[in-house]
């Protein structure tokens, strides 16, 4: 398997996310740099929606990630509740 | 079956709904003209797509949600442009020298965030399916956003320090500048799908990464709040864009086989392409930084080679493997930044930007990064360079550099096994020969020579009488550049006499 990644600014928002990220995701890998933080997962990482509502103690849009992301590295599949990324088996998959 | 419940009054739309009335129903089958008057580029680089549908925004941007979200980007960086100009953030900046990268962004980088407007507006206009076109157009806008936030953000040093003064026009001249504007072009000059395998998956996803992360964290650790907040902004649209990257490539992939090894062949190219064209950005991170993140060595080793290991490997189910050349640039890796900044060096008095030697102390944080090589190589280059420059006898090269007719770079870089040779290698077109810096740019002239051999290079430029004169001060005046001022060591500039003064100001009147 490979690593999804994603990274976030170090903003107020921002720092919720991370936080959320972290609590739905035990795997994930947290590096802070200066300004940013960078999330690594092995496979797949998974945004619940709900999660960042009750961190942020608001309403949140998954669009509104656009306003804080900075990179991400994986096939990407949002919906109204979840944002995915994922090294995923496609249509032409290799035998394991 | 049970029946449907009742809809309650309107439901609100979901995003996959909302996203596919946006995109299904703007294409249809022209009747007044034939589909292939109305897209002629569609078909001539011999890509096959049997169902256009099938390509996908994975973030599903709607119109409106797009706007809503730019807007609120733009009004967070106006907020950080303001307060920057209000408080003189230039004054909180670690070191005047850090100017110097943003000088060479401004004239490399901001001109081609508005070339990729116009490519993405151009090939928005001449793909059949809607999802693509609608992505393409979104990028296109976006890219017109990050020329001018860049160059708004970058005006306020403009007020003060030199350099800064005419970006657009020295894009155009200078000679440097040929490699990012001979990059963009070549890759605009290319069809529609050979574009979006450059732009959106070659640079975007798999290279800006380099550019953007780790050099505008290193902004932030340098005390620019503006660039940082630019760089970022513009960056939350790249991750918009890595994606149309990667799905882009996906899609040709599933739609044809035929398709594999074409797409192939525009990751070998524009792999090496972008990897030379970066080779700027290795000297911005590990000589242009005053306080440093982390090494071009170890970004690329992030960032290339652990993504692109991942990326790679999620890609070999179609039949597709790693950029040719990889492996050169892992060689590379830990001499690539040593030897550009050397080019500078050398060149400096013909820069619009200023050069140095690297303190002890950042000599030392070299050493740490490159214990391999910067002991070896480049330690003892520097300090020969300083001695030189001690006695009064700066080093300034005084012959114009022979240039890879592909990446149009000086031949400075070295050979893969061999940190102590020069690499040169050559090719015969038409009775003339052709000069190249590694096998990568002579392997992409030979594919399409007809193209490389109208490259316009700045040094036969300067030769056959065509920038401005024959002296250095005459090219210099038609680059738009201030003899004595823009160009020569960052030691003894006016930009170093006014930055001092300011600290000397600070230490005078403590707060």
């Amino acid at each position: 398997m490979s690593k999804v990644s994603i990274t976030l600014q170090n903003t107020d928002d921002g720092r919720q996310i991370v936080d959320a990220i972290v609590s739905d995701n035990p795997a994930a890998e947290v590096s802070r740099m200066p300004a940013l933080t960078k999330i690594d997962c092995e496979g797949r990482l998974c945004l619940k929606r709900e999660t960042i509502e009750e961190r942020l103690g608001r309403s949140f849009d998954l669009q509104e990630l656009q306003l804080s992301l900075i990179s991400l590295a994986g096939n990407v599949d949002e919906d109204d509740d979840s944002f995915t990324l994922a090294w995923e088996a496609g249509p032409a998959t290799k035998n394991a | 079956m049970n029946a449907m419940p009742p809809l309650q009054k309107q439901r609100k739309l979901s995003l996959k709904e909302r996203y596919a009335h946006l995109t299904r129903d703007l294409g249809w089958e022209t009747t007044y003209q034939p589909m292939d008057k109305v897209f002629p580029y569609v078909a001539y680089e011999g890509i096959k797509i049997h169902d256009w549908d099938a390509w996908e925004d994975p973030f599903r941007l709607t119109m409106d949600a797009y706007w809503k979200y730019q807007a609120e980007k733009e009004r967070k960086l106006y907020a950080v442009i303001e307060s920057f100009a209000q408080n003189n953030g230039h004054l909180n900046i670690t070191d005047a020298r850090y100017v110097n990268a943003l000088k060479l962004f401004l004239t490399g980088v901001s001109p081609l965030e508005y070339s990729a407007h116009r490519g993405y507006a151009h090939v928005g206009r001449h793909f059949v399916g809607a999802g693509p076109r609608i992505a393409c157009q979104m990028q296109a806008i976006d890219e017109l956003r990050h020329a001018q936030t860049q160059i708004h953000t970058m005006s306020h040093y403009n007020k003060f320090f030199d350099g800064l003064h005419d970006a657009r026009h020295m894009h155009d001249r200078v000679w440097y500048l040929s490699v990012p504007k001979s990059f963009f072009e070549d890759a605009c000059t290319a069809g529609p799908f050979e574009f979006l395998t450059a732009i959106s998956f070659s640079f975007e996803y798999v290279l800006t990464n380099l550019l953007f992360v780790p050099f505008m964290s290193g902004a932030a650790y340098n005390g620019d709040m503006a660039t940082v907040t630019f760089g970022f902004s513009a960056q939350s649209d790249e991750a918009r864009h890595m994606t149309l990257g990667l799905e882009i490539i996906k899609f040709m992939l599933e739609q044809d086989e035929g398709n594999v090894p074409i797409v192939q062949r525009w990751i070998d190219k524009w792999f090496w392409r972008g990897y030379r064209l970066l080779s700027l950005v290795s000297m911005m991170m590990d000589y242009m930084l005053p306080k440093r993140i982390m090494s071009w060595a170890e970004s690329w080793e992030m960032y290339f080679e652990q993504a692109g290991d991942a990326l790679f490997e999620d890609l070999s189910r179609y039949g597709i493997r790693k950029p040719k050349y990889h492996e050169v640039a892992a060689k590379e890796k830990h001499r690539l930044s040593h030897e550009v900044w050397s080019i500078f060096y050398n060149y400096t008095q013909a820069a619009a930007f200023h050069t140095w030697l690297p303190s002890e102390e950042e000599m030392t944080w070299l050493s740490a990064k490159y214990p391999d090589t910067f002991d070896k190589y480049y330690r003892p280059r520097f300090k020969a360079w300083s001695e030189m420059a001690a006695e009064g006898k700066r080093f300034y090269n005084q012959t114009l550099p022979q240039l890879c007719t592909t990446c149009q770079i000086p031949m400075g870089f070295t050979e893969p096994d061999d940190p102590t040779t020069i690499c040169f290698r050559s090719a015969e077109y038409k009775g003339e020969r052709y000069h190249f810096c590694s096998d990568g740019c002579k392997d992409i002239f030979c594919h399409e020579p007809e193209k490389y051999v109208q490259s316009w290079l700045p040094v036969h430029q300067i030769y056959m009488g065509n920038c401005g004169g024959a002296e250095v001060k005459d090219v210099l005046a038609w680059y738009h550049l201030n003899f004595g001022v823009d160009n020569f060591d960052y030691e003894g500039s006016p930009d170093q006499k006014l930055w001092d003064e300011w600290q000397a100001q600070k230490a005078a009147n403590p707060v």
